[in-house]
């Protein structure tokens, strides 16, 4: 680990203490996960400290952690000899379902860190960082429309990337690769409107989870 | 004398300068732009879904549509992110390869950029040398690949397969002489190498053509200068990176201050701008296509003289030969377990970046340890430029709009994914 990361992580518990964690991985990339009431207080503090100085936020975007983990080709229970798929669901209602990922950079010093807050899935709200970086316009913006995550004190929080008037979460788990609806083009009532989709569910690769060495060969 | 209310207009999506499908809404006093409303997803696929249904080899076709005039500096971001989850190291030949054909498409990337931007801005000539260019190394990606344009050859390990000894030439027609066709295949009679050490000494002169046209054109220079000036401070706040920071002054280049592959080995120099308009955009963007012609020489260099493997011995990961496949029973065994499922890579996640033409392309892999990849966030170098194209906009006339689109380099298939 270089030592200006090194640093950063000192500064960081000392001033955040239980609020954080800090987490160094075998890739050499720094996470920190933090509580959503700390977001602001932390991203003044990475922004400002001459330490840290990460005047970039590269990346801002969202996760669904509903199937982590769940795969739908059961090998374990049959000697690997089963041959349904099994669609893979979650019925426990996850505590921290969803997460916001922060990508900083720092041009002065060369360095980057990983932010992550976990939201509770009945209280997806979280702070807007806009006031800190100009670029998190956009990306809050797109975390919204896809994940449904609200971004409170943004001053424009609408739809970016589909389509207008559109329903639902687009990369929420649980929302079908098919989708809800499809357009198609009405001769009687010339023009274009919305039907439900059509097409069915299908799994063409099977989600499989193995822990097989083969790094060490 | 009547007043003029301020108007709406909509530069809509369907226009010739727009770069795709962007759909911007101007608010105007007069021509002077008041304020802006920029409206992207009209070319949303749906691609950060869609890989999360597919194995994770199977998503490197998705890379190259993203933004698709520089389509092997897409891939290698990915591939990187998967090479490091799974802690490979890719041989010393495919590193080369790699970087050879990365500078190949930053030159694709800065002859579109080129010919598309003086195209809108009126300079029509232009856009058809470019696109010359363009030609020949479009004829490169087809002889490593098969494919003019999404090629699909880098790969998790290395490289599909290495150079070819031969280049495509090209046919006897009816309509042509033979003088002619021996003209045109005078660069093409030895292997890939050979053709693309040809294009490296020819093209500089062409550079030199483009920029006779246009860096010293008083027209050029008056439709560039001192418009879409950002400051350093507002640049580093509103992301940018790449050219767009570059020209603002910041010496941030991803080749030097984060080297991958084998750049720490290569000489080459960075071009940084003083005043953050347009014309210094162009000026870097020119230079780093000479800088490019350089490094491929370099690369081309030591291709020439060194041989090795261009893909790993692992077939748990890259896939075996067809000759293996067909008479090796644990070759049979890896090549089908490789394409119906594919390898699965250990829990974890990574963001891993590379120097796109256009600025940092990243890509966000977490992995929970499947086949398929659980998220995949693109971090695409286009979304922050134009999410800033508001600012840049502000105070500027129409003309001037479309000036600042053209500069800002963007590809709409990777900002709206």
């Amino acid at each position: 680990m270089n030592n200006s990361l090194e640093i950063v992580i000192d500064l960081l518990n000392k001033k955040f203490g239980n609020n954080i964690v800090c987490s160094f991985s075998k890739i050499n990339e720094l996470t920190v996960e933090a509580k959503d009431f700390i977001l602001i207080d932390l991203c003044y503090f990475l922004r400002n400290n001459s330490s840290c100085m990460f005047s970039q936020l590269i990346d801002l975007c969202g996760v669904d952690y509903l199937f982590y983990g769940l795969d739908n080709w059961s090998h374990f229970n049959y000697g690997s000899f089963s041959r349904a798929i099994s669609k893979i669901k979650n019925d426990n209602l996850l505590d921290n379902r969803f997460a916001v990922v922060y990508h900083l950079l720092s041009v002065e010093k060369n360095h980057r860190i990983r932010i992550k807050v976990y939201l509770k899935t009945d209280n997806l709200i979280i702070p807007s960082v806009i006031n800190v970086w100009a670029s998190s316009n956009w990306y809050e913006r797109e975390v919204f429309d896809l994940f449904g995550i609200f971004f409170s004190g943004h001053p424009d929080l609408r739809r970016i990337l589909t389509d207008y008037g559109f329903k639902d979460y687009p990369l929420r788990k649980d929302f079908l690769l098919e989708g809800n609806v499809e357009i198609c083009y009405d001769d009687k009532k010339c023009e274009i409107v919305y039907e439900p989709v059509s097409i069915s569910e299908r799994c063409i690769i099977p989600k499989v989870i193995r822990n097989i060495n083969h790094i060490k060969s | 004398m009547s007043k003029v209310k301020s108007c709406t207009l909509n530069f809509g999506p369907q226009h010739p300068a727009a770069h795709g499908v962007l759909r911007v809404i101007l608010e105007l006093d007069g021509e002077t732009v008041v304020r802006t409303d920029v409206h992207i997803g009209l070319l949303h696929r749906g691609t950060e879904k869609l890989v999360e249904s597919k194995s994770y080899n199977q998503c490197i076709g998705y890379m190259d549509r993203l933004d698709y005039v520089s389509m092997m500096c897409n891939e290698h971001g990915y591939v990187l992110a998967i090479e490091k989850l799974l802690n490979i190291q890719v041989p010393i030949r495919a590193q080369y390869i790699r970087v050879l054909f990365d500078e190949l498409t930053r030159i694709l990337n800065h002859l579109l950029w080129l010919g598309g931007h003086a195209l809108d801005i009126g300079a029509m000539s232009v856009f058809l040398y470019c696109f010359r260019e363009r030609e020949d190394i479009f004829d490169c990606y087809e002889a490593v690949s098969g494919a003019r344009m999404h090629a699909t050859y880098y790969r998790p390990g290395g490289v599909y397969r290495d150079l070819p000894d031969k280049m495509p030439k090209y046919k006897n027609v009816k309509f042509s002489s033979k003088s002619k066709l021996d003209d045109l295949n005078k660069n093409r009679n030895g292997s890939l190498l050979d053709f693309i050490e040809d294009f490296t000494i020819r093209f500089p002169k062409c550079i030199d053509e483009y920029e006779t046209l246009l860096t010293n054109n008083r027209i050029w220079k008056q439709r560039t200068v001192g418009i879409g000036v950002v400051s350093p401070e507002d640049a580093l706040s509103f992301g940018f990176t790449g050219p767009m920071l570059r020209g603002s002054g910041i010496e941030w280049d991803l080749r030097k201050k984060e080297p991958y592959e084998v750049y720490e080995k290569l000489n080459f120099k960075i071009p940084v701008g003083k005043n953050g308009d347009s014309y210094d955009r162009y000026l870097i963007r020119i230079e780093e296509m000479r800088q490019s012609n350089n490094l491929i020489m370099q690369c081309v260099d030591w291709l020439k003289n060194n041989v090795g493997k261009v893909n790993l011995d692992n077939f748990k990961i890259s896939s075996p030969s067809k000759s293996f496949m067909q008479n090796d029973m644990e070759s049979l065994i890896h090549h089908f377990k490789l394409f119906s499922e594919g390898y699965c890579v250990p829990e974890g996640e990574v963001y891993s970046k590379i120097e796109h033409p256009k600025g940092e392309f990243g890509v966000y892999i977490i992995s929970d340890g499947s086949n398929k990849p659980y998220r995949l966030k693109i971090r695409a170098p286009g979304f922050a430029h134009v999410a800033a194209l508001g600012y840049m906009i502000k105070g500027h006339m129409i003309a001037d709009v479309v000036t600042i689109i053209g500069t800002q380099d963007i590809v709409l298939g990777e900002i709206d994914r």
